[in-house]
């Protein structure tokens, strides 16, 4: 068979060969499948056919291939595809690989990711960048649930071209009505989850056949080979270039007090000099002075393109801000619909706030509970409270302020957010904008006329809110309850909310598990700055465990307003006294996640205050406490 | 709209990469190991800031072995881009007189593992840009745009985080650093084309020329400077050479080689039946050696 032989002018005219070559095109492009379909043997395939093997590495897959390979007979291509030495050991592939090659015409990125199915965040992963999917169907199998997985989530990360590659037609005889079937049934499919029409090839990645050139084996076929599909598909940087004009600003070029330009790559669109430009999101506009680049300034820059603006006039834009064409703005919204595809080990806590990045910007958001989350098999809707590692749902998104974007089916890059812990600072979601949320524009903040400064200055003091924590037992309570006693008789307006009240009434639905916990000090904090802007001075006492939920509350008030009191009690002390007898349930077994015991505590790492209940006294503690409020009070406006 | 070309379009992911690591990190710096691919890189970082230049130092982690042809370039490349070079050379290393000749395998990891991670610590980078890429060996494919390494700088390959559409995730604890890889897409003859187009200088051993040579173990090495220690009766053969990576000279194999234009070189690579690391004398122990190498630090 007809595989790719170095083109003739690399040894005759290698001027002629270069000049030819220096003007190709890059795709990118998934491969999904298992071991098993014969992926890595159609990836080791094309590698080979491309030139893209040398001699050594094929002398090394020729011993791996005696030593560990699954082809009984000659080379095992999956081998020269398959990395990390502990998976090799294992036989199977378990996160993303890149792999290069080049033809005549274009070169090629290939994302092989695995098709098992704890392995979506993968997949996900390598579709992100991909303008094709290549599916692989083993002949003698047919559609699989893992099939219709893989087209699935190819579709749900907007990739517009899909080749069903059916495998291992040498092993069904060519059978071409099997081929026909498997071909009807996945098209079938795809109509009805409404994805693009897959284009299917007959192949061997073992024999090559369909690949790099045409086969004996299949007469009856008579589309391109699969490299020549794969040299002439559209790219999605050429579907890209016809929308509006819109380039995340990465970062601002001040060599000097006569320059300021704002580097970024083009999301979308085209711009060219003396365009009209738009800021977002403050809206400012403005004209495109200069393209500045290294090779000299352009007249103009398309998608895809990194380049560095230059503004005719003195507009504020700094990174994460979007500068757009003047008449073809994108939306700004503090509230989407988004569909997310959780990454992490621990699952979302809906309520949690998260840093989300999208384009260059980040910034602090808390999703909502899902409205539902799709079983990736069935692809039925199921109803959830939470998404886990390879969930796929779709949530409302709350960010603290409006950012630009473009709904995901318009525009991946202006459309698609990752979301960070804010704790681990793992990557632990992406998420594909559907819609903004009108509701964020209909809700305005009622301007009221009596200000938190007016009601603070009536009562002579400044609101604050001294937040208690620590384990159940270590005295949170009883000191909250000394501190206010001391404020009271020094004529402080005060209010103390107890955790233990608070779950009466109006936590009274929720339970202990990690999402009902951060709800309940999402609520107590709420109702916290209320009482601040009453100009009250507001004390709780609450185990809230986690720090991610403490600052969320410290982010709610403003600056210096929060103080974290850290009521440092070790456990075993805790639980020696057990006033309320939690503990030794807990050790029984019937309390779930117990904090200090079957859930965890996270200390504050820098508290404002920190009571050491081994060293001090009740008394002298809350006095001390008072003494540093009262110390820090400033005086009123 | 013209079309954007394979190399247009790696040139403008690599220019995107450097701008989101300054944004993000507080302190950068840019490994420079004289090779063609630091060339490159340091091409890109001119591009990605200008007019400003590189908001970052270069850093060499020297072995004191390097062709005395790379000393001459990086102090003149580094000028030329208005960038402040840092050296760094192991003082551990250089008290206990460790060399190639006595020390194989040490040599590598004290002069370059131990000495980059003493030079990180002690410039306290929290991101360093190096010039790897996917291609050069089967454990690096799966190696992430931002790699993240402990406060040991230990890399744990089941610990890397999952990098989507152009989002990279730069946050970090303390201690904690990146390496981040700006030509992890780019292929060999990707940077060889692009040093065409671009007329990138690079280090002229790239390029054949009679050179004092000997042969060990099929291996050709280069009799750079007086300290090559020849066995009983070796003398040194001129032989045309040229050598496809560039490293500690005695580590490094040469190729023979009648290639003294880029054209020739590139010509003789897509003619050539071996893969570049071929000539790196270090991988050849096993062939899980790099991922091992990795996971203690090595770049």
């Amino acid at each position: 068979m007809a595989g790719y032989r170095p083109d003739a002018l690399i040894a005759s005219d290698i001027a002629a060969y270069l000049e030819q070559h220096q003007n190709k095109s890059l795709l990118r492009f998934l491969t999904c499948g298992s071991v098993d379909d014969g992926k890595s043997t159609l990836i080791g395939r094309l590698l080979y056919d491309a030139r893209a093997i040398f001699d050594d590495q094929l002398l090394a897959l020729e011993a791996d291939s005696r030593r560990v390979g699954t082809q009984r007979q000659g080379i095992d291509f999956a081998l020269l595809v398959d990395g990390l030495a502990a998976e090799r050991e294992q036989g199977i592939t378990i996160d993303v690989a890149y792999r290069f090659f080049a033809t005549e015409r274009r070169k090629f990125i290939v994302a092989d990711t695995p098709g098992h199915e704890q392995y979506t965040r993968n997949m996900v992963t390598g579709a992100s960048t991909a303008d094709l999917a290549i599916i692989l169907v083993d002949a003698r199998k047919g559609v699989l649930t893992q099939t219709r997985r893989h087209g699935f989530l190819a579709n749900l990360l907007g990739i517009r071209h899909i080749v069903l590659a059916v495998n291992k037609m040498d092993l069904i005889g060519w059978d071409r009505e099997a081929y026909d079937a498997i071909v009807a049934e996945f098209g079938a499919f795809a109509t009805s989850i409404g994805m693009a029409q897959p284009v299917a090839f007959p192949i061997s990645g073992l024999g090559g056949d369909n690949i790099a050139g045409a086969s004996a084996n299949t007469p009856w076929f008579d589309g391109p080979t699969l490299i020549e599909h794969l040299e002439t598909v559209e790219l999605d940087r050429d579907r890209a270039v016809s929308g509006g004009f819109a380039m995340p600003v990465g970062w601002v070029n001040r060599p000097n007090l006569d320059f300021r330009g704002f580097a970024g790559m083009v999301a979308r669109g085209s711009v060219r000099v003396g365009d009209a430009v738009r800021v977002l999101p403050s809206g400012r506009t403005s004209h495109v002075a200069r393209i500045v680049t290294f090779d000299g300034d352009l007249p103009a820059a398309a998608a895809g393109q990194s380049v560095t603006l230059t503004l005719a006039d003195e507009v504020d834009c700094s990174r994460g801000d979007v500068i757009v064409a003047a008449a073809d703005p994108l939306a700004v919204a503090d509230q989407f619909a988004a569909t997310i595809v959780w990454m992490d080990e621990t699952p979302l806590l809906p309520g949690r706030a998260y840093w989300l990045k999208s384009g260059t910007t980040a910034v602090s958001a808390t999703v909502r509970p899902p409205e539902h989350a799709v079983d990736v098999n069935t692809l039925a809707q199921l109803s959830v409270k939470t998404l886990a590692l390879n969930d796929i749902g779709v949530a409302h998104v709350h960010l603290d302020r409006p950012i630009p974007f473009a709904p995901y089916a318009a525009s991946k890059d202006l459309g698609g957010f990752i979301l960070i812990d804010k704790l681990t600072n793992a990557t632990v979601a992406a998420g594909m904008i559907d819609r903004p949320l009108r509701r964020a524009q209909n809700v305005h903040w009622q301007s009221v006329e009596i200000t938190r400064q007016a009601h603070a200055a009536q009562k002579g003091q400044a609101p604050k809110l001294l937040w208690f924590t620590g384990l159940s037992g270590s005295g949170k309570s009883t000191i909250a309850n000394l501190v206010e006693k001391k404020l009271h008789a020094l004529g402080k307006h005060s209010f103390l909310l107890d955790g233990d009240n608070v779950r009466h009434g109006l936590n009274r639905d929720l339970g202990f598990s990690d999402a009902d916990r951060v709800e309940n000090i999402r609520r107590v904090g709420e109702v916290a700055r209320l009482m601040t802007d009453a100009g009250l001075i507001v004390l709780t006492a609450f185990i809230s465990p986690f720090r991610a939920e403490r600052e969320m509350v410290r982010a709610l008030l403003p600056e210096g307003e929060f103080l974290e009191i850290f009521i440092d009690t070790a456990i075993e002390v805790a639980e020696e006294r057990d006033v309320k007898g939690l503990y030794a349930k807990a050790r029984a077994g019937e309390i779930a996640d117990f904090t200090g015991i079957s859930s965890p505590y996270e200390a504050p790492e820098m508290p404002d205050i920190r009571i050491d209940t081994a060293r001090m006294l009740p008394e002298d503690a809350a006095e001390l406490i008072v003494d540093r409020v009262v110390g820090m009070w400033s005086p009123v406006i | 709209m013209p079309d954007l070309t394979h190399l247009s379009a790696l040139e403008a992911e690599s220019i995107h990469i450097l701008r989101e690591v300054v944004a993000e990190a507080e302190r950068p710096v840019m490994l420079y190991s004289v090779g063609k691919d630091s060339a490159v890189m340091l091409h890109l970082a001119r591009k990605a800031f200008y007019p400003a230049p590189p908001p970052f130092p270069l850093l060499h982690v020297d072995t004191t072995w390097k062709f005395r042809a790379m000393y001459e370039l990086r102090d003149r490349a580094a000028a030329a881009a208005g960038m402040e070079l840092l050296v760094h050379r192991n003082p551990d290393a250089e008290a206990r007189g460790i060399n190639p000749f006595d020390h194989g395998a040490a040599h590598t990891d004290l002069w370059k593992t131990e000495g980059l991670k003493q030079a990180l610590d002690l410039h306290r980078f929290d991101a360093a840009f190096g010039g790897a890429r996917r291609d050069e060996e089967k454990s690096r494919a799966k190696e992430r745009i931002f790699s993240f390494r402990s406060p040991s700088h230990r890399w744990d390959p089941k610990a890397q985080r999952p990098e989507l559409w152009h989002l990279y995730n730069a946050r970090k604890a303390a201690g904690e650093s990146i390496r981040v890889f700006p030509l992890s897409n780019w292929t060999e003859l990707d940077i060889w084309q692009y040093i065409l187009r671009e007329g990138i200088e690079i280090v002229p051993l790239y390029f054949a020329a009679p050179r004092p040579t000997v042969v060990r173990d099929g291996t050709i090495l280069m009799v750079d400077d007086d300290r090559f220690r020849l066995n009983a009766g070796e003398v040194p053969v001129t032989r045309s050479i040229r050598f496809r990576t560039l490293g500690c000279y005695p580590l490094t194999g040469a190729v023979e080689s009648g290639a003294t234009t880029l054209g020739d070189v590139i010509q003789e690579m897509l003619l050539t039946t071996t893969s570049e690391r071929q000539g790196r004398v270090i991988d050849h122990d096993q062939s899980a050696s790099m991922e091992k190498k990795k996971a203690e630090g090595y770049f």
